[in-house]
């Protein structure tokens, strides 16, 4: 049997070779199915690879709270919002936290009107604390970043996204540049470091304010919304400081028993939990999208084997004279079927690596492109699979053919 | 026993409900290196005979047997093995894979017989060299000559060492000095001891053989055969 599976390979070969042009063209369908699912797993896993590590960077012990609502509660006109009273009574009441820090924005105003002399800009305002380098992984690259004294004074100060100092034209260095917000002079102290692009949008265009600040711009009447970023003592304690949020935030938002939270207290695993169930989602669709194209492909396959299966009628019956089997010549041009699909899977498979690093490397700040080996086996194996599947019947259709009639064909 | 023994051999095929006799009646025996001709007109039934005769074939009705062997019995897979061991085949138009060198060509058979690369390759290369075209063996059937490409194809028939080389109407695509080199190996051959079958039309190349046998009508059993003196004759209808 192996040697049969050789020697059929051997003669698929210098048959594919003796018609290259051809065979490349009947397994284009093959190439452009296995090139696109090849480029869309090796983006979504090079993407995965860097948000996980991304996510992992920030340790397993810290905690993000935010507002959440299920589509059902949007649907029915409910909103929700995490106040600082909520930050408060979680400050106050939780223990085992070792850092809190609020990302705020006033709700309905979460994009201001920016100026800066003549210009001005709309950016988006958020009110934290100094915590938030920590919690964010980011740093100022110039001036310095807001202190607890400006939380603690409500201090008239901000820093800028590099975006957003580059749209106001402000000098490299805006640190003592004054600008305006809503009527009030803020005082640059910093600009952050560069964030980038992430699917075209800027990450840097944006004004961050002393939480305490913000409050006081906004007003009594401003409704605060709040996420919470904050950091355990010990990992083994997440799920009881959970727990315990929990229990405080549906008391203090008055939801009975039964009721869903209008909440939701993540950690950077179930982020990245959540990107991973996205990412395998994205790859079924596509999927399903190639398995058509693959279809498409594995009927080209099986119409080529059709003409060469008639073309080559007097070659079999010959064949058999010289001894050939039944078994022999239709695993002859099964091989042969096979042969051809998996040459357009490996085409196809270089082509999808080639996108995605073209990809990868054209858009700014996109990870890396990563073939994991199970996909380029899945995709070889699976169009080695094709082949056959659509090679059957042109192949039974060889084996069966008289060798007396085979030989008279002309 | 003789190596071809053929006993009241009937072949008949359905022809819109009709049934046409292709072949009424043979009784043929050859014995081992002999040299015949099967000569016949058109509708004859020469080429029934020939595919019966290579097992590509079974009669309808009679007893046949190859070196021994009942064909009839045989299915299809032993009759692969047959045509593959006993038969050696020479088409008319050569029927070689033009996408291959001659030598590969000239391997094939033996890739149904599960002998290994190198061994093909030895073998395959002993049988160029004893139709003289060992210097061609890297050749692709369009690089070469007709003669040269029915040279190639006796080769092919010639490696696996049959029992019987089985030729149709081998020169009918030559020009006549090729057909003179091919016929010319087939006396070699026979010489050789090869047991050699011609099907042919042709009076001259009939004349090479040692022994003719006419079909008319489906049927070796008229007078026309022109037997050599030390045959025993036929019997009579």
């Amino acid at each position: 049997m192996m040697f049969m599976l050789l020697e059929s390979f051997r003669s698929a070969w210098e048959s594919i070779a003796a018609h290259a042009f051809r065979s490349c063209l009947t397994t284009l369908g093959i190439t452009i199915g296995v090139s696109s699912v090849v480029t869309v797993i090796a983006l979504m896993q090079g993407l995965q690879t860097s948000i996980v590590s991304e996510y992992e960077e920030l340790g397993g012990n810290s905690l993000s709270v935010s507002a959440y609502l299920t589509v059902d509660d949007i649907l029915k006109g409910k909103t929700a919002r995490l106040t600082p009273e909520d930050l408060d009574l979680i400050a106050r009441q939780v223990e085992g936290i070792t850092s809190i820090t609020p990302l705020a924005v006033i709700e309905g105003q979460s994009f201001v009107e920016i100026r800066a002399g003549s210009q001005a800009t709309w950016a988006l305002m958020q009110g934290t604390t100094h915590s938030y380098l920590d919690v964010q992984g980011t740093f100022p690259a110039l001036g310095r970043f807001l202190s607890p004294t400006d939380e603690l004074r409500r201090r008239h100060v901000c820093v800028l996204g590099e975006q957003t100092r580059k749209t106001l034209g402000l000098p490299e260095d805006p640190v003592g540049e004054y600008l305006q917000i809503g009527g009030e002079w803020l005082k640059v102290v910093g600009v952050m470091e560069e964030r980038g692009g992430l699917f075209g949008a800027s990450q840097d265009d944006f004004v961050l304010l002393p939480y305490s600040t913000l409050r006081r711009l906004g007003g009594m009447q401003a409704e605060i919304n709040i996420t919470i970023s904050l950091t355990v003592a010990d990992t083994v304690e997440r799920d009881a400081v959970t727990a315990r949020i929990r229990s405080l935030l549906r008391h203090a938002h008055g939801l009975k028993p039964g009721e869903a939270d209008d909440f939701q207290v993540t950690s950077p695993d179930q982020l990245g939990d959540a990107f991973n169930r996205i990412g395998k989602m994205l790859t079924s669709v596509v999927a399903g999208i190639v398995s058509i194209s693959l279809l498409v492909g594995g009927i080209g396959i099986m119409n080529i084997m059709l003409v060469s299966v008639t073309e080559r009628t007097r070659e079999i019956g010959t064949l058999k004279a010289l001894g050939a089997t039944r078994r022999q010549i239709l695993l002859q041009f099964l091989t042969e079927a096979a042969a051809l699909s998996m040459l357009g899977g490996v085409i196809g498979l270089l082509m999808g690596y080639g996108v995605a690093v073209a990809i990868a490397t054209l858009l700014p700040d996109f990870p890396d492109a990563v073939i994991p080996f199970w996909s380029a086996a899945l995709a070889i194996g699976f169009s080695a699979l094709v082949g056959i599947v659509f090679g059957i019947m042109p192949a039974a259709k060889a084996a069966d053919l008289h060798p007396i009639e085979a030989l008279r064909y002309e | 026993m003789a190596l071809i023994d053929m006993n009241g051999i009937r072949k008949v095929y359905a022809v819109g409900g009709e049934e046409v006799a292709a072949l009424r009646d043979v009784t043929l025996a050859i014995e081992a290196n002999e040299y015949v001709a099967i000569v016949g007109s058109s509708g004859s039934g020469k080429s029934t005979l020939m595919n019966i005769l290579g097992c590509l074939d079974k009669p309808s009705a009679g007893t046949y047997r190859l070196n021994g062997q009942d064909v009839a019995q045989l299915n299809e897979l032993q009759l692969a093995g047959i045509r593959n061991r006993e038969v050696g085949f020479v088409f008319q138009s050569f029927n070689l894979l033009s996408r291959v060198t001659a030598l590969r060509n000239v391997m094939q058979p033996l890739v149904y017989r599960g002998i290994g690369l190198q061994e093909r390759r030895t073998a395959a290369t002993e049988a160029l060299d004893r139709v003289g075209l060992s210097d061609r063996a890297q050749h692709r059937p369009n690089q070469l000559s007709g003669g040269q490409r029915q040279r190639v194809a006796i080769a092919r028939a010639l490696v696996t060492s049959p029992s019987i080389l089985l030729a149709d109407e081998p020169t009918g695509n030559l020009d006549s000095a090729s057909t003179r080199q091919v016929m010319d190996l087939f006396d070699e051959l026979h010489a050789g001891g090869q047991t050699v079958i011609v099907v042919t039309h042709e009076a001259d190349i009939a004349a090479h053989c040692r022994r003719i046998v006419e079909l008319v009508d489906g049927t070796n059993q008229a007078p026309a055969e022109q037997a050599p003196a030390e045959l025993a004759p036929m019997e009579k209808e």
